[in-house]
């Protein structure tokens, strides 16, 4: 425990030495190498507490209010965050190191070296504080320490997204993401505070020993789902995520993404499977549902945006959905009785949150190194990169592939554990449960579809086809820290696929610590490279052997087509519909836009209004026709513009107040020391 | 023992479906033209034709990568093992606990990602065209699968095709409600998925029309072979699959001896017999809808599945 906190001392030290020495050209190394080391501190810390057992760790420190000190403790579901957190953090810090450079040169360059890059100033202070308070809010053990962490983060990453603030998109981003922070950190603190209302003690040793009155308790879980899911991206709450997200440089973007919403979902768990003691079965119902809207919504705005990394941001909120659904199930079946099936749900929450945490922040550096390479994020820009970055390329496919649940990679393990717990559901006693659960399982079915159409999509027009634009046509491969930043997390996602086990292993004592069950229990023979979990309907996995069957297939079918076939190859020009120029915009290839037609059509006319206008000239007439399309976002109808009305209405009534006469505010101030003293003479009687 | 018998039966079933494949497609062929009033080709066309085109050189478009190279291995091999893992004569197969029906699923999803990529890799406005319908099927192709392999399962209580085939073979389930809406699910979905009318035709090369045809467009040579070859392995696979569940009678099982496997491969191809018959008197019944109805008839698909797990979650404790 002492090691976790010197090490986020150490990142509060290393933030201080990028504040002074921000302007020499050793910097970002400085601070990029200590993040890094700090992070694989952390991170090999959590993996040893959780391999090897043992009690929580536990510190109190003398500081904050006088009168309560800082409670920090690591329990298993800690030390589970805080090496997602950190190993995220590893591989930013290793990507951002690369990618601060080659931004550094590239506005150095071009502003003749005096301000040193426009970016680089405020990230590199900043960018260790964030990290700092990631990790802060995982080993908080008191609500103050837990409040007063999770505020630091947000401002931390709120301060990052601001550092962009040039960008004409930024401060829009900027004010939204500073209101839903200070929104769910409103609802947080008022779940804390009708935890804490029975006894006054805000540890949350004390508030698990008191376990709330039912009345309570469905407060605190809607005032969670709001507060941390308005920060993790739930639907409708999400609006802000993939303005933010998108806007800080792509390292914070991938750690936005990545690691801070799962931060949130450390939230969710800690309070809804541990503070607040046995669950009822309609929590997990409510949040369920919320995660099938989220899961179906999130991938069906992604498959609308051309901007690389807010298409990546709408994912998340795809993912987080995804996340929930598995939260929901949990809850669910702890209150059926049935904590085995739990634990599955469970361990498929935490498998998730591993698995997207490696491959959004995987597919963030890749748009990272897009941009870099071609100054763009527009879709509609790209193409043909697969043979100027041939390295990306290949990470990216992985990406990709494993954030569409194609086996044997990881996204499908932690998919094919969800399916294995949703197929549980007729154990369960409530009707309306069951058929709950069974659209669930349809939503959840249907999402990962969308998002392998989405991911085709991205992929197809950003490095397949031919450049749309000369800046694509002329990119180059980036640098060698950027392509390993994204070479770690690929590999894990293919190890985590083919031998998912050990990981699942390692979530046990968490599992335990919650659902008092694990996964395993109660089958006799588990070797480690076997994915078999306990449940009434359902069978058996196994990436490893998939994976080598998979091998010598190919090269069976290798070897015997090359054996007979003829080996020519002849080199043409392919039909162009008559289009062939060198201008890349006068290619007929397909466009983003083209591509995700036929689904927006099928579905984003009915949930998003979708419609496409035809401008068609008359015969005769030689201006270009036109298709252009229109679409509305019902979360920001519902959500962002009620309240910005109300908001605007208030605003202008108390405009009033600042133009009258001294009479008038004399009138007021007397009829308010009327009023008080009236409910002063009520309320003392 | 049992190991090595139900090794030597998986690599029994990798050939005997590599073989049948193209057989099933020439004989659906031959059915449909003498349903409209010709003699049509051979049985046997099919093999000519793959062999025809491993002859052929290759045409590569001048921006194509290694992806569009690559992908047709990827696919073919991917489908093949698909196809290796459904129980065609004998449940008995060494892969059969490795991957259930869930990762069946998942990986035919592989191969059509990557053939999709691959179709938009050359940078035509047909490739494009082509991939883009093509997700858009399978976006609710997919889950109405998913919804059918839900509630067989729950019915089975057990995702693993091999157990499932043993399952209905033995005659515990009795006909129920929601294994006939699975069955017509499925026979839509197997209909969408192997780019057959009225969803899709497999010999038509009309720019409007075309869905799959227009995503391998571009493919030559012994590409084309593999990608036409997978796609006749997708037709077994499925035909094969619905036999599974729906009509196992006949297959092998765990201690029943080489003569029942033998009848277990005798069965197959007369199921295979009726299966390609039924397609060919279908399609041939049918015209081919517009590509933007394919929503309805697929979500009316994924809806039917819905519904059929819906009642067995309602209606079973486990």
């Amino acid at each position: 425990m002492g090691l976790v906190v010197s090490a986020i001392a150490f990142l509060f030290a290393v933030a201080v030495a990028g504040a002074v020495a921000r302007r020499l050209p050793q910097a970002p190394t400085v601070v990029y190498g200590g993040t890094a080391g700090a992070c694989a501190l952390i991170a090999l810390w959590a993996a040893v507490r959780l391999a090897g057992g043992g009690p929580d760790a536990a510190l109190v420190l003398p500081v904050g209010l006088p009168w309560i000190q800082a409670h920090l403790r690591a329990d298993a579901l800690s030390a589970v965050f805080l090496m997602v957190v950190n190993i995220g953090g590893i591989t930013a810090s290793l990507f951002g190191w690369g990618y601060e450079r080659a931004h550094h040169d590239r506005h150095g360059g071009s502003h003749g070296g005096s301000h040193g890059g426009t970016q680089d100033g405020p990230v590199l202070p900043l960018y260790p504080l964030f990290l700092a308070g990631m990790n802060m809010v995982l080993i908080a053990a008191d609500a103050f320490t837990f409040l007063l962490s999770w505020e630091f983060m947000s401002l931390a990453s709120w301060l990052l997204v601001l550092s962009t603030h040039r960008e004409p998109e930024t401060p829009k981003a900027a004010r939204l993401y500073i209101i839903m922070a200070s929104f769910g950190t409103a609802c947080l603190l008022l779940a804390f505070g009708v935890l804490a209302t029975a006894h006054g003690d805000y540890s949350f040793a004390a508030i698990r020993a008191h376990a709330p009155a039912a009345g309570a308790a469905a407060l605190v879980v809607v005032l969670i789902l709001l507060g941390a899911g308005s920060k993790a991206g739930l639907v409708p709450l999400h609006v802000w995520l993939p303005l933010a997200h998108p806007a800080a440089p792509s390292h914070v973007s991938a750690l936005m993404s990545g690691v801070m919403t799962k931060v949130a979902v450390y939230a969710m768990i800690r309070v809804l499977f541990d503070l607040l003691g046995e669950p009822e079965w309609w929590w997990g119902g409510v949040t369920m549902g919320f995660g099938a809207l989220t899961a179906v919504m999130g991938v069906l705005y992604a498959l609308m945006q051309d901007d690389v990394k807010r298409l990546l941001a709408y994912s998340t909120v795809e993912n987080i959905g995804a996340i929930v659904i598995a939260l929901g199930l949990a809850l669910v079946f702890k209150a059926a009785h049935t904590p085995v099936i739990a634990a599955l749900a469970l361990a498929a929450a935490l498998l998730h949150v591993v698995n997207h945490s490696l491959f959004k922040s995987l597919l963030f550096f890749a748009a990272g190194a897009m941009l870099t390479a071609t100054g763009s994020r527009d879709l509609n820009r790209l193409g043909g990169l697969i043979h100027r970055m041939p390295t990306t390329a290949v990470l990216a496919l992985i990406g990709a592939a494993a954030i569409s649940a194609l086996p044997p990679l990881n996204g499908f393990v932690g998919e094919w554990l969800l399916f294995q717990a949703i197929l549980n559901a007729p154990a369960l006693s409530a009707w309306s449960l069951k058929i709950e659960i069974a659209v669930v399982g349809a939503a959840l079915a249907l999402a990962t579809a969308l998002a392998g159409a989405c991911f085709v999509r991205l992929y197809g027009i950003a490095f397949l086809g031919r450049p749309r634009s000369r800046a694509a046509g002329e990119a180059v491969e980036v640098g060698r820290a950027m392509r390993l930043g994204m070479a770690v997390p690929a590999v894990l996602c293919v190890v985590l696929g083919v031998l998912p086990t050990p990981l699942i292993r390692l979530f046990e004592p968490a599992l335990r610590l919650l659902v008092e069950a694990g996964p395993f229990d109660g089958r006799a023979y588990q070797p480690w490279f076997w994915l078999a979990p306990t449940s009434a309907i359902g069978n058996s996995y196994n990436g490893l052997i998939m994976l080598v069957v998979i091998a010598l297939l190919s090269v069976v079918l290798v070897l015997g087509i090359h054996r007979k076939a003829s080996d020519r190859v002849r080199w043409s020009i392919p039909w162009g519909c008559g289009f062939d120029g060198p201008d890349p915009a006068a290619v007929t290839q397909y466009t983003a836009s083209s591509f995700g037609q036929p689904i927006r059509r099928a579905f984003g006319s009915t949930v998003f209004r979708a419609r496409d206008h035809v401008d068609m000239p008359a015969p005769g007439d030689t201006r270009p026709a036109r298709l252009s399309v229109t679409w509305t976002d019902p979360a920001w109808v519902v959500v962002v513009e009620p309240p910005a009305r109300a908001v605007g209405w208030l605003a202008e009534k108390a405009n009033r107040l600042q133009f009258m006469t001294i009479r008038r505010y004399l009138t007021l101030m007397f009829l308010a020391l009327v009023v008080l003293l009236v409910m002063v003479a009520v309320t003392q009687r | 023992m049992t190991l090595l018998l139900a090794t030597l039966h998986q690599i029994l079933q990798m050939l005997l479906v590599l073989t049948l494949a193209p057989l099933l497609t020439g004989w659906v062929r031959l059915v449909k033209a003498r349903l409209v009033g010709r003699r049509g080709p051979s049985v046997l066309q099919p093999y000519r034709d793959l062999l025809r085109l491993l002859r052929k050189e290759v045409v590569l478009a001048r921006n194509a990568s290694w992806l569009f190279r690559s992908v047709p291995y990827m696919m073919f091999t991917a489908i093949w093992l698909a196809a290796g893992l459904v129980p065609v004569f004998t449940t008995q197969l060494a892969l059969a606990p490795t991957a259930d029906l869930i990762a069946l699923i998942a990986l035919l999803g592989s191969a059509r990602f990557f053939l999709a990529l691959a179709g938009m890799d050359t940078g035509t406005s047909f490739g494009g065209i082509g991939s883009s319908r093509e997700m858009m099927i399978a976006a609710l192709a997919e889950p109405a699968m998913l919804m059918i392999v839900f509630s067989v399962a729950i019915l089975v209580r057990s995702t693993s095709l091999a157990e499932i085939a043993d399952f209905m073979m033995s005659g515990a389930v009795g006909l129920r409600i929601s294994l006939a809406l699975a069955l017509i699910a499925l026979v839509m979905v197997a209909i969408a998925e192997n780019a057959r009318i009225p969803i899709d035709n497999p010999a038509t090369h009309l720019e409007l029309t075309m869905v799959h045809e227009a995503m391998v467009l571009e493919y030559s040579g012994r590409h084309l072979a593999l990608v036409e070859a997978a796609s006749m392995l997708k037709l077994l696979l499925y035909m094969a699959l619905i036999a599974c569940v729906f009509a196992p009678w006949g297959m092998a099982t765990a201690g029943s001896g080489v003569a029942a496997a033998l009848g277990g491969m005798v069965v197959f191809v007369a199921k295979l017999a009726v299966g390609g018959t039924l397609l060919a008197l279908f399609e041939t019944s049918i015209a081919k809808m517009r590509v933007f109805r394919v929503g309805e008839f697929l979500g009316g698909a994924l809806l039917l599945s819905l519904l059929g797990a819906i009642f067995l979650y309602v209606s079973r404790g486990v």
